[in-house]
């Protein structure tokens, strides 16, 4: 056991650095130079040696290995260095808007799990029933519709109900408030955005507790269950789900990760000023160093996310450990 | 309380005997037995021959602009209406199928085989080829799809081939992946052994002996990765990273106008996003049926 944990946390490693690497190769094969936007934003030409200040204040004159090595170094201390555009701490920056893209993400979780257990439980117990119809097709749409257009869509709804009900449209606030000032506000902000997500979080939840239930009630402890004259809600609660859960756990941590990554357009949509919106606007200046800090933040919450989920499978399934 | 009595008939009996035997039989026997599956193929299939011909059906030019006809409703003149810019909506969609499908069927083979062969060629050598190729893999598959895609449209610039291009990098190690793990208990098997003992090249025994043997779960992730793909442009197009005006796109379509004129002329928005979310529902309606086809342990599910 213990083996396997060391040697699973080591290739952790590889990855991280390997990641890095990427994201500093690409943003330098990126054409633009941060420096002529940030000093020719009048569209005036600009003085060469301004640029070369400019490169040198920046550490752009050092040789390229050396500043990958500031940049593994700063990370490894959690030092993410200043934003090359705007000047400010790049933590603070990001600091400033994760919470919007956290709870965004988190909301959307919650409401994938309450719908996509209990939906994924009932069609594999009513298989190929009407309502296993319903709800696998339910789920394929889910993940067949983007959730840019659904969101497109729900705005276009609520303005369409709100003016007829208020006789005034209604539009989700723009500016955020942390949920403990004003819960309503925050909500209501929130709300829509992690629900066209949540939709195709939970399409991707329901399809997977389906298939492991399915799965687990062909085994045959259930059935010596059965005939052991088990009441069926204990046999479903106790002995099924529990084992099924398994692999869904696993999906709802990958897909988080996923989620992350994925809030980009769906900030775009809603008009959400959060760590997606701050991550293409870091791509178009060249800023390199918020561009990496949000590349490597996203990564490393995607191998943690895969590492967590191995290791808590190596504890609850011995085979995996002493394989 | 549960029925169970069904999935303790003795199904697998009656699929012997029923197994289709020609080619056009088991088309059949497909429909039969795969409703869901036909009607996503049934989809598939309009949009194919919608992308195909789109000269033929479409009614007017897809970048044509009618300054006389903006924003209008959906009538007989217009199917779909108008969008800002006088452009008939229908005629647009039949264009954009043809854009998501060259941009969905390429991701998914250039990306499918890429990942095919790396999977099975990690699987194949093992050891210290495998530990590095998978920590690769690893890195690009942590990558978020979007910001590799950002990546590589920002290098390269956008246009059809580029955004193929940067849907196709994520995709490969998804492939890889599962090919890799079928693939490591094909390895074992003796008749790889017996290949070895042969004097057959690395080479041969990779893509006469390994790769058929895993193709069954291959063409499963091909069609589901059509889907991904036409969904990842059609993001792309949206967040102005993909394709560009005036191709006609269904992500581009969505883009400024739509959400301008979303309370007015909500058609503009709703069209091009129905189009999106029922050709990626027909691959995966159909892909799931596949599986379900294949895969005998599924069949009686």
């Amino acid at each position: 056991m213990y083996r396997y944990i060391v040697n699973r946390v080591l290739l952790v490693i590889p990855t991280l650095v390997g990641a890095a690497a990427l994201v500093f190769v690409l943003m330098r094969l990126i054409p633009g130079d941060i420096c002529v936007v940030r000093l020719g934003s009048g569209g005036a030409s600009v003085d060469p040696r301004t640029v070369a200040l400019c490169h040198a204040e920046l550490g752009f004159d050092r040789p390229l290995i050396l500043q990958f090595l500031d940049f593994v170094w700063g990370f490894l201390r959690l030092d993410f260095g200043v934003s090359m555009w705007s000047g400010k701490p790049v933590a603070e920056e990001i600091a400033a808007r994760l919470p919007i893209s956290l709870e965004i993400a988190v909301v959307a979780t919650v409401v994938a799990i309450l719908i996509a257990i209990p939906l994924g439980t009932i069609s594999a117990l009513k298989q190929n029933s009407w309502i296993d119809h319903v709800v696998r097709t339910a789920a394929i749409a889910g993940i067949a519709t983007p959730s840019f257009w659904l969101g497109i869509v729900s705005i276009l709804v609520v303005l369409d109900i709100s003016n007829a009900v208020f006789g005034a449209p209604w539009m989700p606030p723009i500016d955020y408030v942390p949920f403990w000032q004003d819960p309503l506000r925050n909500l209501s902000m929130v709300i829509l955005p992690a629900l066209t997500v949540g939709y195709r979080y939970s399409a991707v939840t329901m399809r997977m507790t389906r298939s492991a239930m399915l799965e687990v009630l062909r085994e045959d402890y259930i059935r010596t269950a059965r005939a052991k004259g088990l009441v069926e809600r204990l046999i479903i609660n106790r002995h099924a789900l529990k084992n099924a859960l398994l692999p869904v756990v696993t999906l709802i941590g990958i897909e988080f990760a996923f989620l992350i990554g994925g809030l980009v357009v769906t900030e775009q949509v809603f008009n959400v000023n959060a760590v997606g919106r701050l991550f293409v606007l870091a791509v178009q200046n060249q800023d390199y160093t918020l561009t990496q800090a949000i590349v490597m933040l996203t990564v490393a919450i995607f191998v943690l996310a895969n590492l967590a989920v191995d290791l808590l499978y190596a504890w609850l399934d011995p085979r995996i450990r002493f394989g | 309380m549960v029925d169970i009595a069904p999935r303790y008939a003795p199904a697998a009996v009656d699929d012997v005997a029923e197994r289709p035997r020609s080619w056009r039989a088991g088309v059949i026997g497909f429909c039969r037995r795969q409703p869901l599956g036909t009607v996503g193929l049934a989809v598939v299939l309009v949009m194919a021959v919608a992308g195909l011909s789109a000269e033929w059906i479409a009614p007017y030019s897809p970048t044509s602009n009618d300054f006389a006809a903006m924003t209008e409703p959906p009538s007989w003149a217009h199917l779909m209406g108008t969008d800002q810019f006088g452009r008939d909506l229908f005629s647009r969609i039949v264009f954009g199928a043809r854009t998501a499908l060259i941009v969905g069927f390429s991701c998914a083979i250039i990306g499918g085989v890429t990942g095919l062969v790396l999977g099975v060629a990690s699987a194949y050598f093992g050891g210290r080829i495998d530990l590095v190729l998978q920590r690769v893999l690893d890195v690009v598959m942590a990558f978020p799809l979007i910001i590799m895609a950002l990546a590589v449209i920002a290098i390269f610039g956008s246009g059809v081939f580029n955004v193929i291009v940067a849907i196709t990098i994520p995709l490969i190690p998804r492939c890889a992946r599962v090919v890799r793990s079928s693939a490591l208990a094909i390895r074992e098997m003796p008749y790889i052994d017996a290949a070895r003992a042969c004097g057959f090249g690395h080479t041969r025994i990779i893509l006469r002996h390994m790769v058929p043997n895993v193709l069954a779960p291959f063409l499963i992730m091909l069609t589901a990765f059509v889907g991904q793909a036409i969904l990842a442009e059609a993001s792309l197009s949206y967040l102005g990273l993909g394709v560009q005006e005036p191709t006609a796109a269904w992500g581009l379509m969505l883009q400024g106008g739509a959400e301008e004129y979303a309370s007015t002329a909500p058609w503009i928005a709703v069209f091009p996003g129905i189009a999106i979310a029922l050709t990626v529902f027909g691959f995966s309606l159909f892909g799931d049926a596949l599986r379900d086809a294949i895969d005998p342990r599924l069949r009686d599910r």
